[in-house]
């Protein structure tokens, strides 16, 4: 008999269970103990109970594809009878009567969904700083962010405190912790996993995503995850595919993409200086680099903070103190209600961006602003379609620079916004879009984790897998783990 | 990358930070307003980059993935039970939400 071992992956755990070295309850116990001595110094769950996971341990189906895998599910994601807060205090006391579809379908995968990872409030911030809880320290370096909105899914797992996680993302939430906390986030295409069940933030841009290990792990999870749900009208029907296929094959004839508007000054030397030397192994193992353009890149932050404010200020005007979570106990009349719920329920980027996106939306200034957003996000995602006549996929640095010390955006809301620059066009033009370990960049004495992007054309996941498999294997950085006193 | 707009200097945009807050139901304390006015100003400073673009002739984008017409079958489905909705409700009574007082 084996015991747990933390930073195994999937489909290394899967083998075990299934040559039974390891039982689902001894995987379970053996995730508990290592939450409770790692995560008190990272804070990347909510709630770290486990005792429903053993119970569903005890009749785990090991012949399915994720049988007794335990999945570590972000705060905005439904798990019924679990309370489900995207992080948020105005959903105090609200439990989850359903699950959202990409949890029902891990269950039927086999895999045992389990916690609440922490994350910024309703997936807004690059940081986790903005959870109503607590936040989530970078186990690279515990004085550093790890990353957001799924701050707690990525490092969870960077930490060896879950096998795999959910998270969201709405403009880089799964793929930039992922690249803060040296681990692997996809992306999937919109449409591709239905987002009933996901507290929605901007529902045009969201999609629910893996993070992982490994690029293979991501793949067998979206395989359990992806297809159409008469629940989510703008989820799509496919035909079935496993993402995982075309993983193991080559990268000969594979033309990579590198866009001139990625690599500007600017980026910390650390992330340049591995996303370049990324780009020459891809070379290496028979790739052909291609230089592309996507104009109107600059514009991406600028029409991002529009639409999805404007859709926020739309969607969180359900939180109104009347039908679930909080309702403040000073309200007089109807209007007070609301105004004092929100007030008391919401944080302040979270109010921040509900009254911009009100501001965008509101009469004489929608032309202005919202619509003609919507014009420039025509051009961007033509930008991508262009791209993909010519390249198989896109590669640049997920962000710009590493993980940034707690509190050191939190006054400028533009600066933390710009850091997202890389991540945010991926959302608007639909794409898929994947970020895995590339390195790492001295900051202060603390080697700390780059990722590298790969985009890929609508529904093009498993050639993304394919480029990010094959480079993560000839590479060592997936193997490195954190240094920390206690890790 | 780095943004001329990313100093706190003074925004070229002044919103009416209260009036937006009323409309969007949020009782907001002076100190607050005076928070987010300059820094949703800074914001909007930074917008107006997309101005320099010429979009006529350019239809908009809602999704990315465009789909149409979405239309289920006209059935009676179940749906969650009237009790768990209620039990998530911060006051109900007799099967219904309890609001304060609407009309006097």
């Amino acid at each position: 008999m084996s015991t747990f071992t933390p930073f195994q992956s999937i489909a290394a755990t899967r083998r075990l269970l299934r040559s039974k070295e390891l039982s689902p309850i001894e995987l379970i116990e053996g995730l508990e103990a290592r939450i409770a001595s790692v995560d008190p110094a990272i804070g990347a769950y909510i709630e770290r109970n486990l005792e429903t996971a053993k119970k569903e341990a005890a009749h785990a189906d090991l012949s399915k594809p994720l049988g007794g895998i335990p999945i570590g599910i972000k705060d905005a994601i439904s798990v019924k009878g679990q309370p489900c807060q995207s992080a948020s205090r105005i959903l105090d006391g609200y439990t989850a009567p359903y699950d959202a579809t990409a949890v029902a379908r891990l269950r039927a995968s086999g895999a045992i969904p389990f916690g609440r990872m922490n994350m910024d409030e309703f997936a807004m911030g690059s940081s986790t700083e903005n959870s109503a809880f607590h936040p989530t320290h970078n186990p690279w370096d515990l004085n550093r962010i790890p990353g957001g909105s799924s701050g707690g899914s990525a490092a969870a797992v960077a930490a060896g405190t879950a096998l795999a996680t959910l998270g969201s993302d709405t403009g880089g939430s799964i793929r930039q912790p992922a690249a803060l906390c040296g681990c692997v986030g996809l992306k999937p295409t919109y449409g591709r996993v239905s987002r009933y069940g996901l507290v929605a933030f901007a529902s045009s841009l969201d999609q629910i995503g893996p993070l992982t290990s490994t690029v293979e792990d991501s793949g067998i999870i979206l395989n359990a995850m992806a297809g159409k749900d008469p629940h989510d009208s703008t989820s799509l029907e496919l035909p079935d595919e496993d993402f995982t296929a075309e993983i193991g094959r080559d990268l000969k004839g594979l033309r990579i993409g590198v866009p001139k508007e990625y690599f500007v000054d600017g980026m910390e030397p650390g992330v340049r200086s591995s996303v370049d030397a990324a780009i020459k192994q891809l070379v290496s193992l028979g790739a052909e680099p291609v230089e592309i353009s996507l104009p109107h890149t600059e514009y991406a932050v600028a029409v991002y903070y529009i639409i999805a404010t404007a859709e926020a200020s739309a969607n969180l005007a359900r939180f109104d103190g009347v039908r679930y979570g909080r309702r403040s106990p000073e309200a007089k009349d109807l209007l007070s209600l609301y105004e004092k719920t929100r007030a008391e329920g919401f944080g302040r980027e979270v109010k921040r961006r509900i009254i911009l996106g009100t501001y965008v939306l509101s009469s004489g200034y929608y032309d202005a602003y919202y619509l003609r957003a919507q014009k420039v996000r025509t051009l961007i995602r033509r930008d991508f379609d262009q791209a993909f006549t010519k390249v198989d996929a896109i590669v640049s640095p997920t962000s710009p620079e590493t993980a940034f010390r707690l509190g050191e955006k939190t006054d400028d809301p533009l600066k933390m916004y710009l850091a997202d620059i890389f991540t945010i066009a991926t959302n608007l033009a639909g794409i898929c879009g994947l970020s895995l370990p590339c390195g790492f960049s001295n900051r202060d004495g603390v080697d700390l984790p780059v990722g590298l992007q790969l985009l890929g054309r609508p529904f093009g996941e498993s050639r993304l897998l394919r480029i990010g498999h094959a480079y993560e294997q000839s590479t060592e950085w997936h193997k490195r783990r954190p240094g920390q006193p206690g890790l | 990358m780095a943004s001329p707009c990313t100093s706190p200097s003074t925004p070229h945009h002044t919103i009416d930070v209260s009036y937006l807050a009323r409309l969007a139901r949020i009782e907001i304390t002076p100190e607050e307003a005076a928070i987010f006015g300059p820094q949703i100003g800074r914001i909007l400073d930074h917008v107006e980059q997309m101005n320099k673009l010429d979009i006529s002739g350019i239809e908009p984008t809602a999704h990315a993935i465009t789909v149409f017409d979405v239309i289920r079958e006209d059935a009676v489905t179940e749906s969650l039970p009237k009790k768990t909705i209620l039990e998530n409700a911060p006051h109900n009574a007799n099967g219904l939400f309890v609001v304060p007082k609407v009309l006097d």
